[in-house]
């Protein structure tokens, strides 16, 4: 293992991310709060308990895992977009790393990125809703493992995007529908019962469903099958990044 | 001297069907500098990249120090620095932070001497907190050197390391060039300037269309590249070269209304001014006499031709 070149990677890409701290940070933070405004104290406090969790603390699993997983599909995919875009990809493609070392970098540093945003949208949480997490230990594994697999989907969507607007394409079109349709804002037991064996095939569900029961002990699905689902779905884009590189599709000639 | 980098029947064809490379065979000498010379699209660039490894071989085998450059990647490519033709930098990132990160790439633990002795040699520590987008264009292939030489490389490919940049730049970089090689790096550049490969090679091959027309010591390969035609035009048609002129091997043109005269430029005396004597002695008046130099185009196209 290169492990130097890992590092490299990871302190190269951490060193853009503070060097555009403001916009990284205070643009995710800024947006979240405006959802805790509108949905947690406005309408919120319209809506009764659901669950027997309050509204207002009840859609901040729904909130972080939103913003995680967008900020983790973007910084990843652009990540490594931006060098093909540039040109640069050309000494990662010469240099002595494999592709588990280029995926620990750009992905390591992708998913620190978000996961820094993650806690920080939480603990911007405190200050506008009383909430209490009841197993501590699985939200920060639930939170990891998320911003690590879709970060590893955001290095895909960056290496299968030729421009721009592909970058923007599967984030927008299918990933913010599938969160919002996830389970964020509401719980899946206030849908019909037809539209709740349909939101069972959205795979965000399992994820908000298991972040949501470390905080309150509520689930829309039994934790363990959260569990397996993210597992399930790291394993796939991990293989799907090997044979990437197996093959040189989309970045060796 | 044993080659470092041993090319055995590289083939490479192109998803759409272009053969870019037809089994290359090439030897690089240890501590050489060798030439790559050919046109645009000749497959210099191939060449170097299935070398490098960022395009995949479609068969033939590359060895880079007895390592094979797919087989036993890391080994042979922590031997390689590359510096590609196209200015290829992050803009925003400081000169340092690229030079540092090239390193750490390669395997190699961070030395901030070496990095300030690379970024000194090139005339780049005053720049080093600078962001690459403010510099010059010789600035920043400058820095792309800096950073294939950030990981101690004992082979240096140069893709056209001088296309587009001025006169002090070029023999700046040949400079450069010289004081690696006295280093013990073994490089490999390639170029269509002909003066280029005249000033610094110590071998040079010629590849046209995905071939290796030859590969040879640069000065040999000169002396045939710089025969040079003179054609001298007479008042009066001669029937005959007279025999006080066979010593030069004159050709008749034009049914006897010109002379021409071959000679070599880099030889020690090329004959022209007792040839003019000998002419008036003959009782040979002048018209005209006009002088060219078969363009390194033409010499690519003979060698194809020959090779065909």
């Amino acid at each position: 293992m290169n492990w130097q070149a890992v590092r490299a990677i990871y302190v190269y890409e951490m060193t853009r991310f503070f060097r555009t701290l403001l916009q990284s940070l205070i643009s995710p933070v800024i947006s979240t709060s405006l959802y805790f405004v509108v949905f947690g104290a406005a309408i919120g406090s319209r809506i009764d308990q659901v669950e027997g969790v309050a509204y207002g603390a009840f859609i901040v699993p729904g909130l972080i895992m939103l913003t995680v997983v967008t900020q983790s599909i973007s910084n990843a995919s652009f990540g490594i977009y931006f060098p093909k875009f540039i040109g640069t990809i050309y000494e990662l493609l010469s240099a002595p790393v494999n592709f588990l070392e280029i995926v620990a970098g750009y992905v390591g540093a992708a998913a620190t990125k978000s996961l820094v945003i993650g806690l920080i949208i939480l603990g911007t949480a405190f200050f506008f809703v009383e909430l209490r997490i009841l197993h501590p230990v699985w939200m920060l594994s639930f939170l990891v493992l998320t911003c690590v697999s879709f970060a590893l989907l955001g290095f895909i969507i960056g290496i299968w995007a030729r421009n721009f607007e592909q970058l923007q394409l599967v984030p927008l079109l299918v990933v913010t529908p599938l969160v919002f349709l996830g389970g964020s804002f509401y719980s899946i037991s206030m849908l019909p019962p037809a539209w709740q064996t349909v939101t069972l095939f959205n795979p965000v569900v399992y994820l908000i469903s298991g972040f949501r029961w470390a905080f309150f002990e509520q689930a829309d699905v039994p934790v363990a099958l959260s569990l397996l689902a993210i597992l399930g779905f790291m394993t796939l884009c991990l293989a799907a990044i090997w044979w990437i590189f197996r093959t040189g599709w989309r970045i060796r000639n | 001297m044993p080659d470092i980098v041993s090319v055995r029947d590289l083939d490479k064809t192109y998803a759409g069907g272009f053969r870019a490379l037809k089994s290359v065979s090439l030897g690089i000498r240890q501590g050489e500098i060798l030439a790559l010379l050919g046109p645009n699209g000749a497959g210099k660039t191939t060449l170097i990249s299935t070398i490098c490894g960022i395009t995949t071989p479609t068969s033939g085998s590359v060895e880079v120090a007895g390592h094979d450059v797919v087989r036993d990647y890391r080994a042979a490519r922590q031997l390689i620095g590359l510096v590609p033709q196209e200015i290829n930098l992050e803009p925003f990132e400081k000169v340092i932070n690229t030079v540092r990160f090239s390193r750490g790439l390669f395997g190699r633990r961070r030395d901030d001497a070496h990095v300030e002795s690379v970024l000194r040699q090139l005339s780049l520590w005053d720049k080093r907190d600078s962001k690459t987008v403010e510099l010059s264009g010789g600035m920043k292939r400058r820095v792309l050197i800096a950073k294939a030489l950030a990981h101690e490389p004992r082979v240096l490919f140069l893709d056209e390391p001088t296309a587009g940049v001025d006169v002090d730049f070029r023999r700046d970089m040949w400079e450069t060039v010289r004081r690696l090689q006295a280093d013990g790096v073994t490089i490999i550049l390639t170029t269509h300037y002909i003066e280029e490969a005249e000033a610094i090679a110590d071998r040079i091959g010629v590849i046209a269309r995905g071939e290796i027309l030859l590969v040879e010591e640069k000065d040999s390969l000169m002396r045939r590249l710089g025969r040079k035609e003179m054609r001298l035009d007479l008042h009066e048609p001669i029937a005959a070269v007279p025999d006080s002129l066979s010593g030069y091997k004159l050709q008749r043109s034009d049914e006897g209304g010109a002379l021409i005269y071959t000679y070599d430029t880099s030889a020690e005396r090329t004959g022209i001014a007792r040839l003019f004597s000998d002419l008036t002695a003959a009782g040979l008046r002048l018209r005209d006499v006009q002088t060219s130099q078969s363009s390194l185009e033409e010499i690519f196209v003979d060698l194809v031709r020959d090779g065909q």
